[in-house]
């Protein structure tokens, strides 16, 4: 199960090609299943419509939950893009993992801090922009002095530890039960014993793996919202 | 290498990937928002306005023929009492025309009973002219008579009595 990230080095800049590669192949399911789902729109919804519809909803229902819709309509197309990209990616490392020389070529993207904490930082940084832009730099300020003076440095502190947990929460839960597959497949791979022992457990917690990315995008996108309006919403 | 891989998972630090990652997602949320977001948003606010238009229209149609029947309602039941009307006066009319008729009928008949009345007298009148024209006739040729056979008082009385009888039976 020990595999190791394939790290090349271009312009003296290390990178992961299975990095570009799953974030590249994420990225193209999540926009075929967009554009395939709003091949031919109808008045009439039936099919792949309905169900990018009601993703449209229930994203409108995360933002809604946290925001009211005239702030939180321009977060709209944020909200919809985070939950559908992070559920894709935490979703393509479950059904296998390719191992070349040791090294892991296919994984979920989510799997990996680097990519998780890319996503926190954006969203953070981009929650702080919109604070800065709807409330005015004053009252944005203002905001880190609330509900008392003294707890400023907290308030620093959060922020911090907001970006911290949002990135390495996704990241840990993938990672795991990406790590608990790995171990699973050397346990039914080493032995009939552990095969037969091993393939239930494997099932489970493939379905279980399935939930959790289920849940974690769902959360990503959630904790986005509810930081936004914390920054965006005048009274909190 | 174990402790790497503990604290950043599989991958060494490698911002290229935070990079790619980032204008990855950027490109993504921009494509998205062209090709499925923008007219799935479009098309459900169309449906949306589409619905809302729907109702509205149906609220007006409803209205209307609300309108429609109270107007109709009104026309019955106006119908109703100009019929009503109608056949009252009709009724009325009627009455009055038998009581005209019958008016006309009662002096037309006593017209015709004066004229019946007048004509009678008239023919009286005429009849006893005819009379006295015949008597005066009569009572010459009787004379005559009386002259040619030279009668006697009895005879001649006689002779009257039998003319006067036959004057009479003539009538």
């Amino acid at each position: 199960m020990n595999h190791e990230a394939p790290i090349r080095e271009i312009f003296g800049l290390h990178y992961n090609p299975s990095n570009i590669l799953m974030i590249t192949v994420s990225s193209l399911i999540v926009f075929l299943i967009a554009v395939l789902c709003t091949r031919s729109l109808q008045m009439r919804p039936k099919g792949a419509q309905n169900f990018l519809e009601w993703v449209l909803d229930f994203v409108k229902g995360i933002i809604n939950s946290n925001l009211d819709w005239k702030n939180g309509a321009k977060f709209h197309i944020l909200a919809l893009t985070l939950i559908m990209y992070i559920f894709v990616s935490n979703m393509l490392g479950l059904p296998f993992a390719v191992v070349i020389d040791h090294e892991l070529w296919w994984k979920s993207p989510t799997a990996d801090p680097l990519i998780t904490m890319t996503l926190a930082v954006m969203v953070v940084a981009l929650s702080h922009f919109y604070g800065v832009k709807l409330n005015g730099t004053k009252q944005y300020g203002r905001g880190y002095l609330e509900p008392m003076k003294f707890m400023f440095p907290l308030k620093i502190i959060e922020e911090f530890s907001n970006t911290l947990t949002l990135g390495l929460r996704l990241y840990g839960n993938i990672f795991a039960g990406e790590t608990l597959l790995a171990l699973l497949v050397s346990l039914g791979t080493g032995s009939i014993v552990g095969g037969i022992l091993g393939f239930p457990l494997m099932i489970v917690w493939q379905g279980f793996s399935i939930f959790v990315g289920a849940i974690q995008a769902f959360i990503f996108t959630m904790l986005t919202m509810v930081y936004m309006a914390h920054k965006v919403s005048h009274d909190h | 290498m174990l402790t790497n891989e503990l604290v950043l998972g599989s991958s060494g630090f490698a911002p290229l990937d935070s990079i790619y990652q980032l204008v990855a997602f950027l490109v993504l949320m921009l494509l998205l928002k062209k090709f499925a977001w923008a007219p799935l948003v479009k098309m459900m606010k169309e449906r949306e306005d589409y619905v809302a238009n729907e109702i509205d229209s149906a609220e007006k149609a409803k209205q209307e023929a609300t309108e429609l029947l109270q107007q109709h309602q009104q026309m019955m039941k106006e119908a109703r009492l100009e019929t009503q009307a109608l056949i009252e006066s009709a009724k009325k009319q009627g009455e009055l025309q038998r009581e005209e008729i019958i008016q006309t009928a009662r002096s037309e008949a006593e017209r015709l009973k004066e004229s019946a009345r007048l004509e009678i007298q008239q023919e009286k009148e005429n009849a006893v002219a005819t009379l006295k024209e015949q008597v005066a006739s009569l009572s010459v040729l009787i004379a005559s008579k009386v002259i040619e056979k030279e009668l006697n008082e009895k005879d001649q009385e006689a002779l009257i009595q039998e003319y006067i009888k036959k004057a009479g039976e003539e009538r």
